[in-house]
């Protein structure tokens, strides 16, 4: 049995597959209204997030199948002193598949060692979040048609942001592919992505600290969220914040194509007037987070296809 | 120059960095073996100046060696067979190292979950490192 924990448990062929049932449920998703009739998904979120549990949900019930679980570790046997381990044999017992979050690393590996259901990572502590990263190789694909050759500008917080590294992770393993790293010094990639991702494979990449200056080259545009928290002190953070809030002026400099990205949810860094732009696909982006869930469910419940 | 017997049939550990037979000591549990244990702190060496050495009067089968190489990789094993050396093992790095450390990162899951392994496993051989196997921190 299969399970996801990490986006890199997915070969680039098995990415590709699972890439191309998604664009398939995407073109007619009335076809696979039936798929899992009958199945259930448990959503096992041990911390409040409503975006990735309703798209999980979403995507379940577009498939025609039912969803139990719970929100909160408050609401869980959690409360009681209950292990991960023995929650998810309960659990196995009631639903056919589940997606857990959970605010301690690694434990949805725990859960995959004790679990009869494949078990997705819905995002643990800092560490991965391998259905946002399945979202965003979508979203390039379905808009730009391909990894290869492409010029990639990741901005804001580099440094704890874990969709970035996950995303870098993922898109080494194409062919030519330039990273632009956007970000104040304090929040860059870690030196272990600079050195063991992208300075071991010989990826092309530059780190610059103004989006203005980066903007005219890109393909892409990830954008993130820069804390204030994050800041050694509050006149650098002044100083710098609007180096990375984008907007109307700054997406004149970019090209007709380049598409504006971002994991949500948004507080001030992209502004609300970019939202009417053609090039923002932040929404588009979300959307195609429920079909990349759909076909990741339909993979993981090795459905049998068409159905 | 203190005198430590001979041994007949056992194994010795040998370059020991100082001072740190203890730990060693503990981390293999020694204390808990019914044989004959010599523990020698501070013996004079070439090589290092100062080193520990272990001797152990009994079988390899005793301990589990392995945790060595990720202690220190440096240190030796001498087998002892009637009296002669028989056999000098050099220590590799093993691939994964179970409860001997505990992963420091405050949101790993082993900080939580109620008599879950502590497991390290080896991602670069090269500089030494080991990562925590849930939460993937440097040990």
């Amino acid at each position: 049995m299969k399970h996801l924990l990490s986006p890199l448990d997915l070969s680039v062929d098995e990415l590709d597959e699972l890439l191309r049932l998604a664009s398939d449920i995407a073109a007619d998703p009335a076809r696979y209204s039936e798929c899992c009739h009958g199945k259930k998904l448990a959503t096992l979120f041990y911390e409040p997030s409503t975006r990735t549990r309703l798209s999980f949900e979403a995507a379940m019930l577009n498939l025609g199948g039912s969803v139990l679980g719970f929100s909160s570790a408050d609401s869980s046997s959690a409360s009681k002193g209950e292990s991960v381990s023995d929650t998810i044999r309960v659990i196995s017992c009631y639903a056919d598949i589940c997606a857990m979050r959970h605010p301690k690393e690694g434990a949805p590996l725990v859960a995959s060692m004790h679990s009869s259901i494949p078990v997705i990572n819905a995002g643990d502590g800092g560490h991965q979040h391998p259905t946002q990263t399945l979202t965003d190789l979508m979203t390039i694909k379905e808009l730009k048609g391909g990894f290869d050759n492409l010029t990639i500008g990741l901005c804001g917080d580099l440094k704890f942001g874990r969709t970035v590294h996950s995303l870098i992770q993922s898109l080494v393993r194409y062919n030519n592919v330039k990273f632009v790293l956007i970000s104040p010094r304090e929040l860059r990639v870690p030196s272990y992505i600079l050195s063991d991702v992208l300075g071991a494979g010989g990826h092309e990449f530059i780190e610059v600290e103004r989006l203005e200056d980066a903007i005219p080259e890109l393909d892409i545009l990830y954008m993130t969220r820069v804390q204030r928290e994050r800041f050694f002190n509050e006149e650098e953070y002044m100083r710098m914040k609007g180096f990375y809030i984008l907007d109307n002026a700054k997406m004149k400099l970019a090209k007709d194509d380049m598409i504006v990205l971002h994991p949500l949810p948004r507080v001030n860094e992209i502004s609300v007037e970019v939202d009417n732009d053609p090039r923002a696909c932040y929404f588009k982006q979300a959307q195609f987070g429920v079909y990349v869930r759909m076909a990741l469910i339909l993979k993981l419940l090795e459905v049998d296809l068409p159905c | 120059m203190l005198n430590v017997g001979k041994l007949e049939n056992g194994f010795v550990i040998d370059h020991i960095k100082a001072g740190k037979c203890m730990d060693i000591y503990n981390y293999l549990g020694l204390g808990k073996l019914d044989c004959c244990v010599a523990i020698i702190k501070n013996a004079k060496s070439n090589k290092m100046g100062k080193k520990d050495i272990i001797k152990i009067d009994g079988g390899l089968d005793l301990v589990d060696l392995d945790i060595l190489g990720f202690i220190d990789d440096n240190i030796t094993i001498n087998v002892i067979k009637n009296g002669v050396i028989t056999e000098k093992k050099t220590l590799s790095l093993p691939k994964t190292v179970t409860n001997v450390i505990k992963c420091k990162n405050p949101r790993c899951i082993t900080q939580i979950e109620q008599e879950l392994d502590n497991v390290f496993i080896l991602t670069d051989e090269k500089n030494h490192i080991y990562r925590c196997k849930y939460c993937e921190e440097k040990a």
